[in-house]
């Protein structure tokens, strides 16, 4: 499964509850205000910790995010890439 | 890949429909097919044509419009999520007895039977909203 999260860590639990579902071969995406989970250094950073992790590229940059500020092991995608991580997994699920 | 799409967010309230709108983008570019992009809830307002955004702003509903009309796109407005808004076709406000549509060019009303059937349908469906 591919999981949508477009919150802030920092301003709502989605990232938590989505973790709590997180399965062996999962996928984690951050768009929106989500991609401030990625932020190294942050809080929330200790949940990604070996989980496949990626964050939407556009939206990093809208928000003044460059790579060097993510943490590590976090992959950048574009909204090709978005698209193609739905294609790899089996659902996607929003968590709104 | 066929993907359903829906969008929850009207475009001035929330950045839902612009992440919806350059998803359904890239996944028309990689070639796949939108079996349709299904507006719930606030998401009606992208359906309005008598808005008039700044020159220099993005234009969502036209943008959307355009991208119906280059990829045939079936781009569905919920009718009970419509009719509390303000978003009319011919048909409602034939219904309804109202004295003006304003539904953009590409965009139909109907049920959320719609939705279901979009995901039905779909390899995929992925929802934007907040």
């Amino acid at each position: 499964m591919l999981h949508v999260v477009n919150k802030s860590p920092y301003e709502r639990d989605s990232l938590d509850t989505c973790m709590g579902y997180y399965q062996e071969g999962d996928a984690v995406l951050l768009i929106e205000d989500g991609v401030y989970g990625a932020l190294a250094g942050g809080k929330a950073v200790s949940k990604l910790a070996g989980k496949d992790v990626s964050v939407l590229g556009p939206d990093m940059a809208a928000r003044g995010i460059s790579e060097e500020k993510l943490a590590d092991g976090v992959k950048v995608v574009d909204y090709a890439g978005f698209v193609d991580l739905t294609v790899a997994k089996d659902k996607v699920q929003s968590w709104l | 890949m066929k993907f359903t799409i829906q969008v929850n967010e009207g475009p001035y309230q929330h950045q839902a429909s612009d992440s919806a709108y350059f998803f359904t983008k890239a996944a028309l570019e990689k070639g796949h097919e939108i079996f349709r992009v299904f507006f719930y809830h606030d998401g009606v307002n992208n359906g309005t044509r008598l808005t008039t955004p700044p020159q220099d702003d993005r234009n969502v509903v036209n943008r959307w419009s355009e991208l119906a009309a280059q990829h045939e796109l079936d781009m569905v407005v919920c009718v009970a999520a419509a009719q509390r808004r303000g978003i009319v076709d011919d048909g409602e406000a034939q219904r309804n007895g109202k004295d003006a549509t304003n539904i953009a060019p590409g965009f139909r009303i109907s049920g959320l039977g719609q939705l279901v059937e979009g995901g039905i349908q779909s390899d995929r469906l992925v929802v934007f909203g907040d």
